[in-house]
């Protein structure tokens, strides 16, 4: 792609390119407007259906179905005292909650919402923008939303907000590599970095998914992984109520709070929606033979995909109790990070030749085997405080002196 | 290490809950049966002749884990005594900012005079209101507990005053299980004694049948039968509400 054809003023001259802005402009103003509206819906999805699952009722006061429970809360969160710690870093404290809401924003401006639109004799593409870089636009801004949590924690000037931000970072930028990891075998079968190429290049039917076509496991992968970027049970170590109070926005209030919210479940519905693009075909679907129809269906698809996905995370939520951090370490290092690795290799070995990805295969059998060996061996190791410091009787102060001063005689 | 397909016996479990009944009730709308010696609002009783049972000892007040009574005790005047005794309650106060409705002062009774009703509804909205005394305390010429403006009452709760002490009194021992040790209140008369822990207690009676079955459904989820449960006991009765469909269609394929 050069810049001659990627270029609205190159393309269709200083004419058309009134139209061409007024096209962004609806674009991002609908785009703004529906992620929105998506994210007040998911707020009050998610209670609802965990409420479900928990035998509850949930919100019902407000509208029909308690629909409007997140516009009240809002506006209550609206008129709360905004409140700094005095400890605080002021400007980083101010800064976390717009660095948490933005990336979350722009990373729904590269999903592929339905197809294309004819508009006034424009082809326009249903997402906001078609970056060449793509997918990488996910991944540069999931980098930054961990300097939201980071900041954010570090800013407070409070202890368990940065104990949540130290998890934060290790937990985040450890899945951060086996998310990237399985990027990449979607971008070998696609060839593409673009997320309009990745979801046509599934277009034909279900079995050019990237599901089935990469074999199930990297989208696994990228599942875990992507939950686990997202800080959702059962890997919300970094929120977890029972030991960090509230976690990394402990010390927010009032509209700063709602900001970490809001993105909070901007994220859920945008790595929803990612993990349709990248593994599910997008808007890809059936689509009937009515020509004034054939743009709504795919968004219909799309729609009905992404919802299964965030009722899924709120079923995560209901069923599975969270993860200990040694555990979310453990996962992420030990096993996702190398499986995705050998699958990329098995992958990369079957786009040459076949007989490249059986060779590959085998190389990953053995590398596994060898790596289970030495987890093996490394987990029989004696570990605790007495593999690093002496034991007892040999630190500075001896057993007899010990000893001497608990059961001397009192004075 | 067990079956490992039982890791997904909470995603089924918790699909399972979707369709399940809802323990919670929308509250103000819908009000949940009380526990038929709940710790609620104190009364005050009286005698079946008018008379008021305290007699000013002040052992509500020596029991009281909070220090929420007050009560200070009088010489009853000789020719109109307020009690039968020597001596009634002139001052008697109680802080419901304090109160924690432990029930020890009615266990402390040596007269049956405190006891509580179920009432727990009564949200004041100034601290004066909170401080209830003799006035709002005493049951009426008819043996009714006093309604204040704030107190929300329900239907039939203003003769449930005493569920405790009908239950285990005196002293809470369960010996006294069923045995009345109680004098009669105005109004009421001597009220039948409850049923405790043991096997001959009245559900019925008490009210507590109509709980338990409220929560049956929940607790005891094992015993619902297993075609009533989850998903399928939803199909199930669907499938009881609607008309049979006549099976004609695999009737005429059959060869005649």
């Amino acid at each position: 792609m050069n810049l001659a054809t990627t270029d609205p003023l190159l393309v269709h001259g200083v004419n058309g390119f009134g139209v061409i802005l007024l096209i962004l402009v609806i674009k991002l103003l609908v785009g703004f407007a529906v992620i929105m509206g998506a994210v007040t819906l998911m707020i009050w999805f998610e209670r609802k259906a965990i409420s479900d699952m928990q035998s509850r009722i949930g919100p019902q006061r407000w509208g029909p179905f308690g629909l409007l429970q997140t516009l009240a809360d809002g506006i209550k969160l609206f008129f709360k005292e905004d409140l700094i710690p005095a400890e605080a870093d002021r400007f980083v404290f101010k800064l976390a909650p717009y660095l948490a809401l933005v990336p979350a924003l722009i990373t729904f401006s590269i999903v592929p919402v339905g197809g294309t639109l004819h508009i006034a004799g424009h082809v326009v593409e249903l997402q906001i923008a078609n970056p060449p870089m793509g997918i990488l636009v996910m991944l540069a801004m999931s980098g930054i939303s961990v300097y939201a949590v980071m900041l954010a924690g570090w800013a407070s000037g409070s202890k368990y907000p940065l104990l949540s931000s130290v998890r934060a970072t290790a937990q985040m930028i450890s899945y951060e590599a086996a998310l990237g990891i399985t990027i990449v075998t979607v971008v070998l079968v696609t060839g593409s970095l673009s997320t309009h190429d990745i979801v046509t290049s599934q277009g034909g039917g279900i079995w050019h998914w990237n599901v089935i076509r990469l074999g199930l496991v990297p989208f696994v992968i990228f599942w875990m992984a992507i939950t686990a970027e997202l800080n959702r049970p059962p890997f919300d170590v970094v929120e977890a109520e029972s030991e960090l109070v509230g976690g990394f926005n402990t010390e927010y209030s009032s509209l700063r709070f709602a900001l970490f919210y809001l993105a909070e479940f901007m994220n859920t519905i945008t790595m929803s929606a990612i993990i349709v693009t990248l593994f599910f075909g997008g808007p890809a679907g059936w689509v009937p033979p009515v020509a004034h129809l054939k743009w709504v269906f795919p968004i219909i698809w799309f729609l009905l995909k992404t919802i299964i996905f965030c009722f899924c995370y709120i079923w995560f939520r209901a069923a599975l109790p969270r993860f200990r951090y040694d555990q979310v370490m453990d996962l992420g290092w030990k096993r996702l990070i190398p499986l995705s690795l050998g699958w990329m290799l098995i992958v990369a070995g079957f786009l040459i030749r076949p007989a490249w990805g059986l060779i590959m295969a085998a190389v990953v059998l053995f590398a596994s085997v060898v790596l289970g060996r030495a987890f093996a061996l490394g987990s029989g190791r004696e570990s605790g405080i007495d593999s690093v410091l002496p034991t007892i009787g040999q630190r500075p102060t001896s057993a007899e002196a010990l000893r001497a001063i608990t059961d001397g005689e009192e004075t | 290490m067990s079956n490992p397909l039982s890791f997904f016996g909470g995603f089924k479990l918790t699909l399972q809950h979707l369709t399940r009944p809802r323990v919670t009730v929308s509250y103000p709308e819908h009000k949940r049966p009380k526990q038929p010696r709940q710790h609620g609002r104190h009364v005050l009783n009286r005698y079946e002749d008018g008379m008021e049972k305290c007699i000013g000892c002040e052992l509500c007040a020596g029991a009281c884990p909070v220090n929420c009574i007050y009560v200070r005790g009088l010489d009853n005047p000789p020719d109109h005594p307020v009690s039968p005794g020597e001596r009634y309650g002139y001052i008697y106060e109680i802080n419901y900012l304090r109160c924690i409705h432990c029930d020890l002062c009615v266990e402390a009774c040596p007269t049956q005079a405190i006891t509580e009703s179920k009432l727990f509804e009564f949200s004041f909205t100034n601290r004066a209101d909170a401080i209830y005394t003799k006035a709002e305390l005493v049951v009426d010429d008819q043996g009714y507990p006093k309604h204040l403006p704030w107190e929300d009452w329900r239907e039939g709760e203003a003769e449930m005053t005493g569920g405790w002490m009908r239950a285990t009194s005196p002293a809470g021992e369960a010996a006294y299980e069923g045995v009345v040790q109680w004098t009669g209140d105005l109004g009421a008369g001597v009220r039948a004694p409850e049923g405790g822990q043991s096997e001959n207690r009245d559900d019925e009676a008490t009210g507590s049948k109509q709980l338990r079955r409220a929560f049956f459904k929940h607790l005891q989820p094992e015993d619902v039968n297993a075609d009533q449960r989850g998903l399928p006991g939803l199909m199930n009765e669907m499938k009881s509400k609607m008309p049979k469909m006549p099976k004609r269609r695999r009737k005429a394929k059959e060869p005649s």
